[in-house]
């Protein structure tokens, strides 16, 4: 984790597993950096298995939508893994309103997830 | 909308300005003591509103302004954002839940807004929103699977 860094990073069992630092990741300057830096992160990983954990994020934005969007395009593109987990049930209700339950997986918490990689 | 309870911003159109004058409504909204689970709704779609204005409305130009009227109580909120661009239709704007367009990173701002505020209305050039959040608003719509 750099100085600036608003992401709490950790590897584990060939998994980066990712929290936010920030309650309210709603902020767009905040939300870019946080897109370069996991992109970062996807770069450095030949088959990334990313596990992103929403504990303690209050509200987001559909920039912040748009942003896991790009990292999850990316990580497919590689042939790897993403995963979300611990998304409050108002902030879940954000990801059924606009379908994107569809598109990403989705655990309850970390455990669950951690155990769903393939 | 304009009365002795509204109150009124004027922010340059930078995303810095957005985010403060997002922070000073929503601090009127809890200081008015609306509740909190409908105030999610209001944050949210605030967001969209000024990210749009800044964005598409002003084109980040932080020489054109964008102007926030709010006017909030314990069971209601409404808020208007104008911005000085020339406008768009808002029907004009693809559905993002369709299949081909979930994996587009934009697009979701409109449809958030909709979801969630209890009323939503445009001015004919459209570069003017008006969002009220009533605190019985059993609101976000969600989409038909």
């Amino acid at each position: 984790m750099t100085e600036d860094s608003r992401l709490l990073i950790q590897k584990q069992q060939g998994i980066t597993r990712i929290e936010f630092l920030d309650r309210n990741i709603l902020d767009e300057g905040s939300i870019q950096r946080i897109g370069e830096e996991i992109s970062a992160l996807i770069d450095e990983t030949a088959v990334p298995k990313l596990l992103i954990s929403f504990e303690n994020v209050e509200h987001l934005s559909s920039a912040a939508l748009g942003t896991l969007i790009n990292i999850n395009n990316k990580i497919r593109q590689k042939g790897g893994q993403l995963r979300l987990s611990n998304i409050d049930p108002q902030i879940y209700e954000v990801f059924v309103i606009t379908k994107l339950d569809r598109l990403f997986k989705i655990y309850d918490d970390a455990e669950k997830a951690m155990v769903s990689f393939e | 909308m304009p009365d002795a309870l509204t109150k009124t911003l004027v922010i340059p159109s930078t995303l810095a300005d957005a985010h403060d004058a997002q922070e000073t409504v929503m601090e009127a909204v809890k200081a008015a003591g609306f509740p909190e689970e409908p105030s999610f709704a209001v944050r949210l779609a605030l967001d969209e509103a000024l990210s749009n204005a800044v964005r598409h409305g002003n084109k980040l130009d932080a020489s054109k302004s964008v102007t926030v009227e709010y006017e909030v109580s314990p069971t209601r909120v409404t808020i208007s954002v104008t911005d000085q661009g020339p406008g768009f239709d808002p029907e004009s704007v693809p559905d993002p839940t369709l299949d081909e367009n979930l994996d587009q990173p934009h697009g979701r701002g409109l449809m958030l807004i909709k979801a969630y505020m209890t009323e939503v209305t445009y001015s004919a050039r459209g570069n003017r929103v008006t969002m009220t959040k009533t605190c019985d608003c059993t609101l976000p719509r969600r989409p038909r699977s």
